[in-house]
Formats: structure tokens, C-alpha cells, sequence
């Protein structure tokens, strides 16, 4: 830390090189919780790639049309059927979780316990509001006779990506409201201002896992404007 | 400083110096913008568009949301570069998975339409 003036690095794509052929770190400014995360993150957007390009691949080759999604998740509102609401709902949900998310970050780093800690928890409670929207929607699904191997209304192959794709992604959303209900606590205890270890790991508090907290909230998010864009609308 | 060479001990002024500081209006544009978008995508499906323009406007709003939100609320945009393209070359691999398995499912596509047609006489057995 002392050497901060020999640190300060080369912009551009001349620091690129530069950073990455240096020893000791290659990733300078970033806290090693935050690179490691990304690297968590890059190897996550692979799992879900795979779940989304087998979607793909088996609704090309299918012969069988595929269900009407757009019908399919629709809610019949005072007599209307309203295609795809629930869906919306949804997004709209998560999109706001991920703006409060942010925000936390921010006053985490300007050390506003109160508004941080306040911000995860509505972040959390987006979260759980979303996981039982979806338990909502799985059950509609499922009453009405859709099965990981066939389904009423068209290609087979509809259920088992519908309980994967979203299944999966409703356990990331699970993990992450459990772990920014901890990182709450933390906050509102001041235990990142005290530096006071983890329980897991020992790992001294500090503002930065606010952040980290954050890269995977917006990762959750992010996969769900894929899955939006190529389950729900396509 | 009792742990003078911890990775948090460079303490507050560091972390200051350091960790992402931005104003909150940009996270409340973003959020907004976000909205927006969203809002575009479902009346895509709202008013049933069909055809390459349904899939080129979905194409189009979900890589403007994925794009904000890596950039803003991720602080990708103010990341140095080596961990920019640490993260986002890699990604780029997928476009060959993509492009390797459509050729597979036009292939699996073309295979059953020729060997697990249901023949006349098939049909007709109980």
C-alpha cells in the first residue's frame, strides 16, 4: 500500500497488458473477494448458458409446435385475460430489487449503515416476493398438467426447460435473498464499520463485501432478462 | 493501525479512494431506463408482433438491459480493463456454442421430419 505512486497503472489497452503480465496481481484496484466473484460469476454464466443454448437446440429440433408461451402465462383479470402479467410483474420486481441493490452499495461505501441495511433488506424482500410468485406460477403449471416430460398444449420438451431454466434460477434468487439477509445483519450491526470476522470464513468486515453482495444480486437479474427474452417473449 | 498491512487496515481512506462512489442519480436513471425498457419488451409481446421484427426488438431490449445493467450497477464501465476482458472475452465463447448447436438442432430438425414422420399407414393403426 505504501508503493501506491508505483501502482498507479497504465491506461487502456497498454495497462491491459501491463496489469496482466505483472506479477503478484493482475487485477489491481479490485478487492480479491470482487475478482474471485466475477471469476464465480463468469463460470455461473456458462451453467446458465448451457440450460439456454439446450433450450435452443431443443426447440429447433422439435416437430411438435411449442406451447403458446404468451397464453400459457397469462392471468385472467376481472374476466381479461391478460397475457404474460404475471411474467411482467415479476420483472418489474427483480428490476427494482437490483436498483435498491445498488443504491445499498452506495451508501454502504459512505458508510450510512441505516440506509444500507434498509435498502438490503427491501432488496431481500423483493427477492422473496419473487420466489413465491414463482412457487405461484410452478403450481399453476402444474395443476394444470404440465410434467419435466410432456405437457397438454404442446412439445414435450416444454417442462423439463421450463423446471430447469427457472428452477435453477429460483434457487440462485433463494441463495441470494439468505445471503442479503446476513449481509443486512452485518450492516445494521456494524460489523463491517468494526471489522468484526465472519462467522464462515473469519474474513474481516468490510464495505467492500456490500458490493460483492451486489455483483451477484445484479447477476441474478441479469440472467433474467435472458431468460425473459428467450423463454417468455421468443 | 494494529494490522498495518491487512487488506482492509488501508482503512477508510483507502476504501474511499478505491471502491465504487457514484451519484445516486445514475442508479435512478439506470433503474428507470430499466423500466422502460422492460416496459418496450413486454408490449413486444403485447401487441403481437411476429417474425424477425418480435425478434429483433427482443434481441435488441434484452442486449440494452444486460448492457446497463453490467456496466451501472455492476461498475463494469469503471473497471480497469484486465478485468473488463477477463470476464467478458471468455463470454464470447458462447457464440460458438450457439452457432455449433443450431447446426445441430436444424440437423436433428431434418432427421426426424425424414425418418419419424408418421406414415399414412401408421396413422391409420390403432
Amino acid at each position: 500500500m505504501t508503493n501506491s505512486k508505483a501502482l498507479a497503472p497504465a491506461e487502456g489497452l497498454q495497462g491491459f497488458v501491463a496489469d496482466w503480465s505483472s506479477d503478484q496481481r493482475a487485477f489491481k484496484k479490485v478487492p480479491w473477494g470482487k475478482a474471485m466473484m466475477w471469476i464465480f460469476l463468469l463460470s455461473d454464466t456458462f451453467v446458465f448458458a448451457s440450460f439456454l443454448i439446450s433450450y435452443m437446440t431443443v426447440r429447433m429440433s422439435t416437430t411438435v409446435p411449442w406451447p403458446n408461451v404468451s397464453e400459457i402465462f397469462s392471468l385472467t383479470i376481472a374476466g381479461q385475460q391478460v397475457p404474460m402479467l404475471l411474467i411482467a410483474i415479476m420483472t418489474f420486481i427483480l428490476i427494482s430489487s437490483s436498483g435498491t441493490m445498488a443504491m445499498a452499495v452506495k451508501f454502504g461505501y459512505e458508510k450510512n449503515k441505516k440506509m444500507c441495511a434498509i435498502l438490503l433488506a427491501v432488496t431481500a424482500l423483493c427477492g422473496v416476493i419473487f420466489v413465491g410468485l414463482q412457487a405461484f406460477e410452478w403450481t399453476k403449471l402444474i395443476m394444470e398438467g404440465v410434467r419435466p416430460w410432456g405437457n397438454p398444449m404442446g412439445a414435450a420438451q416444454f417442462g423439463s426447460n421450463f423446471f430447469m431454466i427457472t428452477g435453477f434460477h429460483g434457487f440462485h434468487v433463494s441463495v441470494g435473498v439468505i445471503f442479503l439477509i446476513i449481509t443486512a445483519v452485518k450492516v445494521w450491526r456494524g460489523d463491517l464499520d468494526h471489522e468484526r470476522p465472519g462467522f464462515l470464513t473469519g474474513r474481516k468486515g468490510n464495505y467492500e463485501m456490500v458490493e460483492i453482495m451486489g455483483l451477484y444480486w445484479h447477476f441474478v437479474d441479469l440472467v433474467w432478462v435472458f431468460i425473459f427474452a428467450f423463454f417468455y417473449l421468443w | 493501525m494494529e494490522h498495518a498491512q491487512g487488506q482492509s487496515s488501508a482503512g477508510g481512506s483507502m476504501v474511499k479512494a478505491e471502491g465504487q462512489q457514484h451519484p445516486i442519480s445514475v442508479y435512478l436513471w439506470i433503474w428507470g431506463l430499466l423500466f422502460v425498457l422492460s416496459a418496450f419488451s413486454y408490449m413486444v409481446d403485447y401487441f403481437h408482433l411476429q417474425g424477425y421484427l418480435r425478434w429483433s426488438l427482443i434481441i435488441v431490449f434484452m442486449l440494452l438491459k444486460a448492457g446497463l445493467i453490467i456496466a451501472m450497477f455492476m461498475h463494469m464501465a469503471w473497471e480497469r480493463l484486465a478485468l473488463v476482458l477477463a470476464i467478458l472475452v471468455p463470454t464470447g465463447a458462447l457464440l460458438i456454442l450457439i452457432a455449433l448447436m443450431s447446426l445441430e438442432g436444424d440437423y436433428t430438425f431434418l432427421t426426424r421430419g425424414t425418418y419419424f414422420s408418421p406414415s399414412p399407414a401408421v396413422v391409420k393403426h390403432p
